[in-house]
């Protein structure tokens, strides 16, 4: 069992406990919800679009201290980014988080969403981690559609 | 009387990953006694049970004919025949939802289950309601997590054609006056499924007794292993059903367009059938008694008692259990406030504690929780 204090993190617990990006968007271009089914958590995120670069979210919902976590750190990173730059991003979290990416380099670009990686060791909790990039996923790929 | 130490050391697993094991009620662990009876089956009487004519299929007919006997005796069923081998506890109810729900509901009859109930007996009979029209209403709980002989008189009425009630609930540990809950339900016409999932690993059963219509388990929950479970229901109940799944062994003769069923038990038993798990089921069976119920009781009493004196205690906790202490069987329902329960047990794991962790499995009792 891996140390927990490298999971539960001092930027985690922060985040987790009193995010300032749980809040409500004033006019968002479009919301999508992310669920977990067999825990229970979840959670609805909101994006600002200006031409192609992220220009503000927000999420809302309820779930365990990874999760909730997880969304709040990732709107951080993902903020001000374009959308091919999310993408990218995205993909090497997901990488990270599965151990599929393991380069230093490679990780940087994660800026605060590295404190996950110690998540990779706990099988149990990689969808808690991961959820919020996925619904993330899905919102931009839809976003591109329309 | 074996003490609860020289259980203790019945079950290899707690000593091989040095485990404080408290998610039973998901599934039990595997004391030696089963796990050695599956292995002298395999290396003594592996055939397959009603089908070759030599020595050694018919030994192992007789090991899995002999188990649905000690079954019937064990839940005090009438005739043998009324215990039907299923995967668990959900195939059982699936069984009586589609072979039962589906051929004798119809617009405008009721379905009544109560909040409590496992997604297993809740949710097939979503599904039959919706495609036969009837309508499925719910008991709901008290404060206490008890189902009050108001609420359980005023759902269940003259078109209740079915009720489903859990015996113990997974969640709160209530224990249901199902006795009760049947009398009133045969009174007003309606036939009664029990799930007794997490009631057999804790108490004697007598079907007769409590004059239950069908009463389902998992064999997993008690000491089993996974993968077996039983459907009992009374001889006249079962004889009028239609088979629920079709294949080999639950017919009688097959003709080109046509088939005539064999009778019970082998009607509901199509397809080669999980032996290995029935001779767990054997063995498990043989460990309860051999324990007795009496000294379970007595074990599980003292454990309960001492941990919701020393979980009380703590203020940053709250415990969901029922004041009423007799209505309150071994499950211990309880949140670290402003925790998420996953990192509970993902800290709790850390101390090689194993705990059931999650908005419950049953959504609609959670529901509850959090209102």
């Amino acid at each position: 069992m891996e140390d927990l204090t490298d999971v539960y993190n001092d930027l985690i617990m922060e985040h987790s406990m009193n995010s300032y990006n749980k809040r409500k968007l004033e006019k968002a271009d479009c919301s999508e919800m992310g669920h977990n089914p067999n825990c229970g958590d979840e959670i609805t995120l909101e994006l600002k679009m200006n031409g192609n670069i992220i220009e503000d979210m927000a999420f809302s919902g309820h779930g365990c201290a990874i999760s909730q976590a997880s969304t709040s750190i990732m709107i951080d990173t993902l903020k001000g980014k374009t959308i091919e730059e999310a993408k990218d991003i995205i993909k090497t979290f997901i990488e990270m988080i599965k151990r599929e990416t393991t380069d230093e380099e490679e990780l940087k670009k994660l800026e605060d969403a590295i404190a996950f990686k110690n998540v990779s060791n706990m099988p149990a909790r990689v969808k808690c981690a991961l959820l919020a990039w996925h619904t993330m996923e899905n919102m931009l790929d839809n976003f591109n559609k329309n | 009387m074996k003490s609860s130490e020289e259980i203790k050391n019945d079950f290899p697993i707690l000593k091989n990953r040095n485990l404080t094991y408290l998610d039973s009620g998901a599934t039990t662990q595997k004391p030696i006694q089963v796990i050695n009876a599956i292995e002298n089956f395999y290396k003594n009487y592996n055939a397959n049970p009603h089908r070759g004519a030599y020595s050694l299929s018919i030994e192992a007919t007789e090991i899995y004919e002999n188990t649905r006997t000690k079954i019937a005796n064990f839940i005090n069923a009438k005739h043998r025949e009324e215990i039907i081998f299923s995967k668990n506890a959900t195939e059982s109810l699936n069984l009586i939802a589609y072979s039962y729900g589906l051929n004798n509901l119809k617009q405008d009859d009721e379905v009544v289950i109560s909040i409590m109930e496992h997604h297993s007996n809740l949710v097939p009979w979503q599904k039959v309601c919706k495609q036969t029209g009837s309508k499925l209403n719910y008991m709901y709980i008290n404060s206490e997590f008890e189902l009050t002989k108001e609420e359980i008189e005023s759902k269940i009425t003259d078109k209740t054609k079915i009720v489903c009630i859990t015996h113990v609930s997974n969640v709160t540990g209530t224990i249901n006056d199902v006795k009760n809950i049947i009398k009133y339900a045969h009174k007003k016409g309606a036939i009664v499924v029990v799930d007794g999932s997490q009631s057999i690993p804790h108490m004697k059963i007598d079907v007769q007794d409590l004059d239950a219509d069908f009463f389902v388990f998992s064999g997993h929950k008690m000491f089993a292993p996974l993968g077996i479970g039983v459907l009992y229901g009374k001889r006249e109940i079962l004889n009028n059903m239609a088979p629920f799944l079709m294949g080999g062994d639950m017919i009688e003769y097959v003709y080109e367009q046509d088939t005539t069923f064999a009778p019970l038990p082998n009607k509901f038993e199509a397809g080669t059938q999980n032996v290995e798990g029935v001779v767990g089921l054997g063995a498990a069976i043989d460990y309860i008694e051999k324990i007795g119920y009496d000294n379970i009781q007595k074990i599980e009493k003292e454990v309960v008692q001492y941990a919701v004196e020393e979980l009380s205690k703590l203020d940053y906790l709250t415990l969901y259990i029922s004041p009423n202490k007799e209505n309150h069987s071994s499950v211990i329902s309880f949140n670290i406030n402003g925790v998420h329960p996953h990192d509970v047990a993902s800290i709790l794991d850390s101390e090689n504690v194993c705990v059931r962790s999650r908005k419950s499995l049953c959504t609609t009792t959670y529901e509850i929780f959090r209102n």
